[in-house]
């Protein structure tokens, strides 16, 4: 014997599964803010708070050394000419250092530009903390002119016994467009 | 719950006539058909962009085509693929077979089945004039990778909103196929006795309606970062590009996942029928294929070992990839279990299930040397991954689509395809498929990287060998174009309604007459 067959709505099955399809999209979004804070929490990906830190009374480790380098990059075709006066420096743990990065307008306009750092490797960030840096806020460059912009840092001493050498890296982009 | 009765007052209507038949079908196998041709024009348009890669690629230096071309044709070549064969082949399929698999009339949202298959060809023709435009067609891959993505010419927007389109096709796809299948079954047919082409099916629609938003979001970011002054992925602005790596592959995975899951089902079809046996741990497969599903979204990062994750963070997704080895090996052991003292027949259907157990578990097997990541920053963006993709997606993928075409195509068209072609297509792609991708396994272990248009001199004989095998492919599927054609015009034995020997012990599908009528179970079949 046949039966008919007899449909249930499906409206019921339906709506649920589009919300399900909507709100992923917004999840989508939301991973954004989620992955900053992931970030943020657990000192990945090398990314770099931007705010100074106040400068606090670690107790220097005479007895280690952490050697730190210094790298410059400029981004696309910014005609900046961007050095550190040292690319390396030995430190001791705890003990604060100021170096000189400079900057030189190579070109006949004003530039602006915002320096973005980045440290390897990315479980050291937290450790090296920074009081004073050009990369707070955004640069400006007279045109044909160098101008010097000291860091000032320390290494934190709870920095993890394996790590001996941590780079800083700081690249430069072009943001005199979006400033106009 | 509302109870509405279907009228069934004359259901002997056919089709109307002539083409608005087409563009109007509501009729899932209508659509099932147009999905089908659609993917097998695609799986011609992408094999050609193939060619031209492999024709490049034949000598070494620059003989063909320019480098922003060669990289056009690797983006368009695998995007066509992805999102233009495979996943369309799978939703014909789906659209076929589901209804008739679970005795019902049809899918559960017509109309929207309708809109879901014709927005494709839109987006496949404004994906291929992309070629035509200033500056050419994308050329950073089909991962889109910012920043380079975001340096594409005029047909930048375009490649975006034909990502947009293809992903609210595949969207309205997947939401019919779970309401249909969550919705239309026949009495009597519960989850637990649903065949696994359904089974598979279901949990890559969840998958599809998890994803691809995420997808569709990912790529708006990258447009409103070109175009809108966003800084989502620019450094300068405080983005950052890895950001965009994270939000695709958490796409990216689950979607291999949903390349690979209806084959699965496919297979775990058709080997119990020439094995005629029942399928070997039919519980086992519904969760294996489940957690699968599950654990595609918690290893996404093993596609970016190499961008500077910490120690932790590469272990961790070391072992949580070699983890969806387990369930996919319970898979293959079961498909064996099943052909274990089978009294086997080896028609084509089930040739090419076998050689897909085979060469996909190849496949399977380069993916767990690449889930160890130490192992894998040596193999990243070689070419050893190329050949990985290519015998999960083409002797997977692929080979399973080819076998269900073969398996169904008698209950479609009610005629026995010509059985002696059909091996020679299977011996002539089964052989070439090896030539064409095994030594590519050797160029990446030697170092070649991906997605290059000219290569150093000691890679020179691999890559001929490659290239031989490329073509001999290609123009091996002209049979099936010839196999298929000539049975869509009725020619050919008449099939009867079991088809194959035993059929009807493993499926609703087979108790049809053969051609399927128009309308199937208007009345519920009867399940034990
Ligand atoms: C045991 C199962 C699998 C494992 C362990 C695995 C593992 C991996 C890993 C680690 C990578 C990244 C390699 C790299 O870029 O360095 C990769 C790439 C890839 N896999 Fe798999 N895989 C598996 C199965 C599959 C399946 C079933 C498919 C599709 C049907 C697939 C498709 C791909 C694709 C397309 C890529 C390359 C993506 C790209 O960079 O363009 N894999 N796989
Ligand atoms: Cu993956």
């Amino acid at each position: 014997m046949k039966e008919r067959f007899e449909r249930r709505s499906n409206s019921k099955v339906l709506w649920p599964v589009v919300l399900v399809s909507i709100a992923m999209f917004g999840i989508g979004f939301a991973l954004v803010p989620l992955y900053d804070v992931f970030c943020e929490l657990t000192g990945l990906n090398g990314k770099v708070k931007s705010e100074a830190q106040a400068e606090a009374g670690f107790r220097v480790d005479q007895a280690r050394w952490v050697t730190v380098e210094f790298v410059t990059t400029v981004n696309g075709e910014m005609p900046l000419g961007f050095r550190v006066e040292t690319t390396k420096l030995k430190v001791h743990p705890g003990e604060y250092q100021t170096v000189k990065f400079f900057g030189t307008n190579q070109s006949d306009r004003t530039l602006v530009g915002r320096a973005i750092p980045s440290i390897a490797p990315g479980w050291a960030t937290q450790f090296l903390k920074k009081t004073e840096c050009f990369c707070f806020s955004e640069q400006t460059f007279e045109p044909q002119k160098e101008r010097e912009m000291p860091v000032r840092f320390v290494i934190d001493p709870a920095l993890p016994e394996s790590v001996a050498d941590v780079t800083l890296s700081y690249t430069f982009f072009d943001i005199t467009e979006k400033q106009q | 719950m509302s109870v509405t009765a279907i009228h069934d007052d004359h259901h002997d209507h056919g089709p109307t006539k002539g083409f608005m038949r087409w563009v109007t079908t509501t009729n899932h196998k209508d659509i099932g058909t147009l999905y089908l041709v659609f993917s097998l024009a695609m799986f011609m348009v992408g094999g050609a962009m193939a060619l031209v890669i492999r024709a490049e690629l034949f000598e070494p230096g620059m003989q063909f085509v320019d480098p922003l071309f060669f990289n056009s044709m690797t983006t368009l070549h695998a995007l066509i693929m992805v999102f233009g064969a495979v996943m369309p082949a799978f939703a014909g399929l789906a659209n076929w077979m589901i209804p008739m698999m679970i005795g019902s009339p049809d899918m559960a949202l017509p109309r929207l089945n309708n809109w879901s298959f014709w927005l494709l060809p839109f987006a496949a023709v404004m994906l291929v004039s992309t070629l035509f435009m200033d500056g050419g067609a994308a050329a950073a891959g089909w991962t889109l990778y910012p920043p380079l993505s975001l340096q594409a010419g005029a047909s930048f927007p375009f490649t975006i909103f034909t990502i947009h389109i293809l992903g609210i096709s595949s969207i309205m796809a997947a939401i019919n196929i779970i309401v249909t299948i969550l919705n239309m079954r026949a009495p009597g047919m519960t989850l637990m006795k649903m065949p696994l082409f359904v089974w598979t099916w279901l949990i890559t629609a969840f998958l599809l309606i998890a994803i691809m938003p995420v997808f569709a979001g990912a790529v708006t970011m990258l447009l409103t970062d070109k175009f809108f002054g966003t800084s989502f992925f620019n450094a300068a602005g405080g983005g950052d590009p890895v950001l965009y790596q994270h939000l695709f592959w958490f796409f990216g995975h689950p979607e291999v996942y949903v390349l690979i899951l209806p084959s699965f089902g496919i297979v775990s079809q058709i080997i119990p029928t020439f094995a005629r046996k029942p399928l070997f741990g039919y519980s086992s497969m519904v969760y294996a294929t489940a957690s699968i599903g599950f654990l595609s979204f918690v290893v996404w990062a093993h596609h970016q070992y190499t961008v500077g994750m910490p120690v932790e963070g590469e272990l961790y997704f070391t072992y949580a990839t070699m983890l969806i080895a387990v369930p996919t090996g319970v898979k293959v052991f079961n498909w064996m279990s099943t052909m274990w003292q089978g009294a086997m027949t080896f028609e084509a259907p089930m040739l090419w299930a076998i050689a897909f157990v085979v060469l996909f578990t190849m496949g399977g097997f380069t993916g767990l040397m690449m889930a160890i990541s130490p192992a894998d920053l040596q193999y990243h963006d070689t070419y050893f991954i190329v050949a990985h993709f290519h015998y999960v997606l083409v002797s997977g993928a692929v080979f399973a689509i080819i076998a269900a075409v073969y398996y169904w195509l008698p209950k479609w068209t009610g005629v026995m395809y010509d059985e002696r072609l059909a091996n020679l297509h299977f011996w002539l792609t089964t052989i070439s498929v090896n030539v064409c991708f095994f030594p590519q396994h050797f160029l990446g272990l030697a170092g070649m990287p991906r997605r290059i248009p000219d290569y150093a001199l000691q890679f020179a004989e691999f890559n001929a060998w490659s290239s031989v095998g490329a073509f001999v492919f290609g123009f091996s599927q002209l049979i099936l174009c010839y196999i298929v054609v000539k049975s869509m015009r009725g020619e050919g034995e008449k099939a009867t309604d079991e088809v194959w020997e035993g059929a009807s012990e493993h499926g609703l599908e087979w108790q049809l007459p053969s051609p399927a009528p128009y309308h199937t179970w208007e009345h519920s079949p009867h399940i034990h």
